[in-house]
């Protein structure tokens, strides 16, 4: 793309098109190529705003763990372009932590371009303020990749009435034998568990901050340095409750 | 301990508690009973400051300090356990460190030091054991999963390890078969019967006062405190029913 998008471009609709100006044009997309039976694990902290954009090959039975926690700068936003050979597997564990008028974006276009692959993603925003968090996330099961099997969970918590969550997990399936899940939920921190929680003690900031832990914790679960992304992630909700 | 005067209380914008007053000394045992809707609940989400919960009218003392102008995490601190007819679920934080967690609240509120994480599980394991709970149900989620009888157990093992002054138990005898019903009695004596403690039974039925004998009985009907005696009220009221007081 050379020409800076705009609100019609449907991956860009939600995007800080004004924060996007300043960083054109884009660096080019990182490629990123997974030999055939090898792992790659990684961690993307996007902790000072910019746009990150990945394009990622899976050879056969090739595996791609991907571990994000975007929270940075005005605007942030990771895209994730993979393409799936055969038997190959990748799951995205990512957590979105945003403020002020943040706007923090994860773009993914999963391609099962042959049989057996495998996708898992799993996506958690915590939003206060005035902050803008958007997953757009679709899966493209390619005509011939049966056995294409694929999950997406988004779910997005606002902390203040004036955040908001954008989630669009979207499938385009040309195979007839696939296994492909999404489930997406938008809600606010349980009133009842708030309260119980303050029952027992907790100040309303130290009860907010379990709950929220709670809710980003499986992001991070396998991840080599998970407790050091785990406390990154709760000194940005500190500084959110 | 525990002063209620003439206490007033709305629940989205309508009355449900209606001039009541109550008054409970330290090493006292009382038990509220009375018809659904009477305000039982309503009386101990009100105490313990639950949002939406809107004092309209009257006062409560609880140790000298003004009660109702407390957090409820500040009411906590200042001896005030609820426990709940239904515990919540809680989906991905441990008993365990929700538990040291909020001890720890407490003891801060208090200006004590927080206790060690060893400290912690010891007094976390006597307190399972006492209730014949194993330690890996207390490293579990809190509540989740669990049946209506361990949440009711957990509400107990959560009241021995914060050691509070009062505790004001909502029904904690529902869901129980008589088994855990016993165990549950046990737990309430143990923990809460001595001299500088009191506890406010909030139930519908007789049962659970064969295990923990009150020293006081109320009828909470209409909002409002309607008769008051000593244990054998609660005979007559299981023999009668509620109906001739409801009025």
């Amino acid at each position: 793309m050379t020409n800076l998008p705009t609100r019609r471009d449907e991956a860009w609709r939600y995007a800080d098109l004004d924060a996007l100006a300043r960083l054109w044009p884009l660096p080019a997309a990182e490629q990123i190529v997974v030999a055939e039976g090898d792992t790659l694990s990684r961690v993307l902290v996007q902790d000072t705003g910019g746009v990150q954009q990945i394009n990622l090959i899976l050879e056969r039975g090739a595996q791609a763990l991907f571990y994000v926690l975007n929270c940075g700068g005005d605007y942030g936003r990771v895209d994730l372009s993979v393409t799936l050979k055969q038997g190959a597997h990748f799951s995205l564990q990512a957590a979105q932590i945003g403020g002020d008028s943040q706007t923090l974006e994860i773009v993914t276009t999963v391609t099962h371009a042959e049989p057996d692959a495998t996708s898992r993603q799993i996506v958690r925003s915590v939003l206060a303020g005035q902050a803008t968090g958007t997953y757009l996330g679709k899966v493209a099961v390619a005509k011939g990749a049966q056995h294409t099997d694929s999950e997406q969970s988004v779910k997005a918590m606002l902390l203040d009435r004036s955040a908001t969550a954008n989630a669009k997990p979207e499938l385009e399936i040309y195979a007839d034998d696939v296994t492909c899940a999404h489930g997406c939920a938008i809600g606010e921190l349980d009133a009842m568990a708030m309260f119980y929680l303050q029952c027992r003690g907790l100040t309303p900031a130290d009860a907010k901050t379990l709950l929220l832990q709670a809710f980003i914790a499986e992001v991070f679960e396998g991840a080599e340095d998970g407790d050091r992304l785990q406390a990154l992630a709760l000194i940005k909700l500190g500084d959110l409750v | 301990m525990l002063s209620i005067t003439n206490l007033h209380a709305t629940v989205a914008d309508k009355p449900i508690l209606k001039g009541l007053s109550l008054s409970i000394n330290a090493g006292e045992i009382h038990a509220i009973m009375g018809p659904n809707g009477a305000g039982k609940s309503t009386l101990g989400y009100t105490l313990a400051g639950r949002p939406g919960y809107e004092v309209t009218d009257g006062c409560v003392t609880f140790l000298g300090q003004d009660l109702l102008s407390l957090a409820p995490h500040e009411r906590a601190a200042a001896g005030l356990f609820l426990g709940f007819q239904y515990p919540v679920e809680i989906p991905g934080v441990s008993n365990v460190q929700f538990l040291r967690e909020s001890l720890n609240a407490q003891r801060k509120l208090r200006g004590h030091d927080p206790l060690s994480g060893a400290d912690f599980l010891k007094l976390a394991r006597a307190q399972a054991d006492a209730m014949g709970m194993d330690m890996d149900m207390l490293k579990r989620p809190v509540n989740v999963g669990f049946s209506g009888g361990e949440k009711k157990r957990n509400e107990m093992v959560q009241m021995g390890i914060i050691d509070p002054k009062l505790a004001i138990l909502d029904e904690t005898d529902s869901g129980l078969d008589i088994d855990a019903l016993r165990v549950v009695g046990d737990g309430i004596n143990r923990i809460m019967r001595k001299p500088d403690k009191a506890v406010l039974l909030i139930t519908h039925y007789q049962r659970l006062l064969d295990y923990v004998q009150p020293d006081f009985v109320h009828v909470l009907a209409g909002g409002r405190i309607v008769r008051s005696g000593g244990p054998e009220l609660a005979l007559e009221l299981e023999r009668e029913g509620y109906k001739d007081l409801a009025a």
